[in-house]
């Protein structure tokens, strides 16, 4: 029976990948603490789990090569092998090879010659592992320790046969699952010695649902592996179908139990077991009578757990460890289904619909208001306030924990650390801030970037560290909070700091900045290293310095409307500090008219609205705000605007990043809940300008961008008054 | 428009002089241009243009097309002429194309819009190497209509997203260093 498996599929690749995640994380946890058998536990099972879903699946190349890596994992988890960094590093690149085969299997590709070398240099390398562990006869393996404990149980039938009792539900097949690929791939870890089928549920043919099962196995299977391991391969189909693992030697009784414990009838079940070899004719009929006798005199059914520790089958600790694990299995379970897995496109359209909410929303305030109409203004403005809780929870809807993203760096700054030959410790701090899942998957990149430079050139080798006194290893902090209705991420380092004779001395060579610029402001000299092509590193190395990382690091930052600034100090480190908007979306923005147009800035900006003194010499470009001084920057002069100028002009004050300025509009229109809308690829390089909005009345207003919009006014300034002299 | 040169560039080699396309023609400037009927998404009428400051000449602004922002272009400053006029028979051709997987929307000003005509591959002939004043690449081909020619537009070419871009750096810069 073919079953279109192509949707399971990929739900096992989207599963697949974030457990090599996890399996990551436990892995980099392991490192610095070797002995958590938790995070080991987690490795094993991460692996246990791709392995099993992929044989399901029928891909081979991840079964076999997750096979040999699982192998070593279980002596890890059984203390034959003792975790070391090589181990570590050598299960790291196992995972990264796993990560590829599944890329490789769901882009339906084969594996080309350098995969499968990769894979075959791994495998051998594990196996290396494996087998020293073998001559170097470490402690007995759990396995054998339990058989030995059933060896000392009278009544032994064989000695390393397992007895599985296998009833599938109805639904299987409908849940996708085929009852047969879970005997193949049971056939994988051992020998199937017996295989007989159960058709007892089977009805009559009238009656019979072609799409249901009503199979049963009886399976005697000769293997090594655990029960666990058994069991594990009849993951999937847990909820779906009874199953009971007899280990080798159990007791005929134990055999009667199951007798017992199943649905079919009594002697037609025996009489199977009979024929698979499992018991003896006779033992059976004996212990059933043996067990006819007790039925009369017991007069509660003991718990299946109880049974089996008063018959020494199992040890009270490993059902205890069984009933915790499977208490553990529930919470994850309740835990997972608060959850909802949503396409990321259906939550882009919602978005987008609102914001069209938002705007025809606006348009019929602005009718209400226009009418005069008391009672529309005031249904309006009830629903203005509706919209205004859905828009917020819709963007809610998008934010996601930064930690995840965080989390990725710890594999990062381990691999560049060794490359590198530095001892780098990494500190996360904030894992909890909320942002924008856009803002999310695009801030990987430039933070990657400012890591490896932090790394590479910030940090000092070891041996300068000893020498001024600093702590050899060297520490890279990342932190995330909230500020000013925006997110701040910072990337700090302990290292040697900027250094600013090189920086300028550089800047001179590529004619960045004039030969007198030995007055620089700190600041400025910081932002030169954000320049195209400029890279202060004596030595290119293999990691950054080949200059174009901070300009791209720059330019991917201010695509998403944030801002970088940096503070370092010789001898004690620097501090990358990115801003970033919360959402690219939707922001609550100020509405002022300038000339015949419409901007907009985001009101977190906003301090404050004052009167233009029309008295004032207009020659300077300043006002006294209450003993402050505060530059002003004419919107429209700015931008070379036609149009009226109204009579009497308002300033904005706004202030970003510490930064203050005026802007001079001609009309202020107050709040403004603004959507924001790409300007296209033509305007990508406008200054001043971020997007645009579509006013109530239809009409387009233009976000401001603050931060380049002072910028250019400083360099207008600077630039008029050069030509001065 | 570029596979279209192509198509007319085959065809004519084949025997299919008789593939008849659709274009649509307007006026600009006095002269008549043409462009492919499959280009066009819509004609709307002339209003309500927002200005983007620090923008070339030939870049009016940007138009609110039923929620989506959507930049237009002043094909006669594109062209190297004086900006349109705006009268009232002017118009904004909303036109699509296809730049790699994406969908571009852009508008055109034109002074007015004529008629849909049909022009068979043989009646197009290949643009002149100098004389049209205006630039050859943008020029897919003259139509031959009525013993008139009509400037068929290589869309792709005169509203190339990454060429307007660009313009629009360069104009900026020369600003900064005129200032």
């Amino acid at each position: 029976m073919s079953l279109d498996l192509s949707e399971a599929l990929q739900t096992f690749f989207a599963e697949s990948r974030g457990l090599l995640q996890d399996m990551e994380e436990s892995l980099l946890i392991l490192e610095a603490e070797p002995d958590d058998t938790e995070a080991i536990n987690a490795v094993f099972r991460a692996a246990h789990t791709i392995k099993g879903s992929s044989g399901l699946f029928g891909l081979d190349d991840i079964v076999a090569f997750t096979h040999k890596a699982e192998n070593l994992l279980d002596k890890v988890r059984n203390g034959e092998v003792a975790l070391n960094e090589g181990l570590i590093g050598l299960l790291l690149a196992s995972r990264d090879h796993i990560a590829g085969l599944i890329d490789l299997a769901a882009a339906e590709m084969a594996m080309d010659a350098d995969t499968r070398k990769t894979g075959e240099d791994l495998a051998a390398r594990l196996q290396a592992c494996l087998g020293e562990s073998a001559t170097a006869g470490g402690p007995v393996s759990a396995t054998e320790s339990v058989a030995q404990v059933q060896g000392g149980v009278a009544n032994r039938l064989e000695s390393d046969t397992w007895h599985i009792s296998l009833r599938f539900g109805r639904d299987v097949f409908k849940n996708g699952m085929d009852p047969l690929s879970f005997v193949r791939y049971l056939a994988t870890l051992g020998e199937l010695t017996h295989v007989a089928t159960l058709q007892d549920g089977m009805p009559a043919a009238a009656e019979m649902e072609p799409e249901c099962c009503y199979l049963g196995f009886e399976i005697r299977f000769k293997s090594d592996a655990d029960k666990a391991r058994i069991e594990g391969v009849f993951e999937f189909v847990r909820d779906d179908c009874e199953l009971r693992i007899l280990p080798p030697g159990s007791k005929v009784a134990d055999y009667v139990g199951l007798i017992n414990d199943l649905p079919e009838d009594n002697t037609r079940l025996g009489e199977l077991l009979v024929a698979c070899g499992a018991v003896t004719a006779r033992e059976l009929e004996e212990t059933l009578a043996v067990q006819d006798c007790e039925g009369v005199r017991q007069e509660r059914v003991q718990p299946l757990g109880e049974i089996m520790v008063e018959r020494q089958i199992v040890q009270p600790e490993l059902v205890n460890a069984a009933l915790g694990k499977q208490k553990d299995a529930r919470n994850r379970q309740a835990q997972e289904s608060r959850f909802i897995r949503v396409h990321a496109d259906k939550l882009d359209s919602l978005i987008n619909l609102v914001g069209e909410l938002v705007i025809s929303g606006a348009g019929v305030g602005l009718m209400a208001a226009r009418n005069k109409d008391g009672d529309l203004t005031e249904a309006v403005s009830g629903m203005a306030r509706l919209v205004e809780e859905i828009r917020d929870g819709a963007m809610h809807l998008r934010m996601v924990e930064i930690g995840e993203t965080f989390n990725r760096f710890r594999r990062v700054v381990r691999d560049v650390s060794k490359e590198i030959g530095k001892d780098i410790e990494l500190v996360i701090e904030g894992e909890g801030t909320e942002l924008d899942k856009t803002v999310v998957d695009k801030i990987g990149d430039p933070l990657t970037h400012l890591m490896r430079n932090a790394m590479d050139h910030g940090i000092e080798p070891a041996a300068l560290r000893a020498e001024r006194g600093k702590p050899v290893k060297g520490t890279l902090k990342l932190n995330a909070y909230h500020a000013a209705g925006g997110i701040v991420i910072e990337v700090s380092d302990d290292g040697g700091g900027l250094n600013r004779q090189r920086i300028l001395a550089k800047a001179r060579e590529k004619g960045l900045i004039p030969d007198d610029g030995d007055d620089m402001p700190d600041g400025d000299v910081w932002k030169l290293i954000f320049e195209a092509g400029f890279s202060t590193a004596e030595q290119v190395s293999n990691l950054s310095g080949r200059g174009v990382g901070m300009d791209v690091v720059r330019r991917n930052i201010e695509a998403l409307r944030g801002t970088v600034d940096i503070e370092s100090h010789a001898g004690l480190g620097s501090t990358f500090r990115i801003r970033l908007p919360l959402t690219l979306a939707i922001i609550d923005g100020f509405l002022m008219g300038v000339g015949d147009g419409h901007y907009v800035v985001p009101l977190d900006m906003v301090q404050e609205c004052v009167e233009l003194d029309p008295g004032r010499d207009e020659r300077r470009d300043y006002i006294n705000l209450r003993g402050e001084v505060l530059p002003l920057l004419r919107v429209k002069k700015h931008f070379d605007l036609d149009g009226r100028t109204a009579r009497r002009q308002n300033v904005v004050v706004v202030n970003t990043t510490g930064r203050k300025a005026g802007l001079v509009v001609d009309e202020l229109k107050g709040e403004f809940q603004a959507v924001i809308k790409p300007l296209g690829q033509i305007f990508a390089n406008v200054r001043g300008i971020t997007g645009s909005t579509i006013l109530g009345s239809g009409e387009v207003a233009l976000v401001l961008d603050v931060p380049s919009l002072l910028d250019a006014a400083v360099k207008d300034e600077s630039r008029a008054q050069a030509a001065l002299i | 428009m570029n596979a279209l040169v192509k198509v007319t560039d085959s065809l004519a080699a084949a025997n299919a002089d008789q593939e008849v396309q659709q274009y649509l023609t307007f006026m600009l400037g006095g002269e008549v241009f043409a462009i492919g009927i499959l280009h066009i998404k819509e004609i709307i009428e002339y209003g309500q243009l927002t200005t983007v400051p620090m923008m070339p000449a030939f870049i009016r602004g940007v138009i609110n097309l039923r929620g989506a922002v959507v930049p237009v272009v002043d094909l006669a400053s594109r062209f190297g002429d004086k900006p349109s006029q705006v009268t009232r028979r002017s118009c904004i051709i909303i036109l699509e194309m296809q730049v790699e997987a994406e969908t571009q929307v852009i508008g055109v000003v034109v002074d007015a819009v004529n008629e849909v005509l049909e022009i068979a591959g043989a009646e197009i002939e290949p643009p002149p190497r100098f004389g049209t004043k205006i630039r050859t690449d943008f020029i897919a081909g003259m139509g031959k209509v009525q013993e008139r020619f009509v400037i068929i537009l290589n869309v792709n070419k005169v509203l190339s997203a990454d060429e307007l871009a660009l313009i629009g750096q360069t104009t900026q810069l020369a600003d900064e260093r005129a200032a």
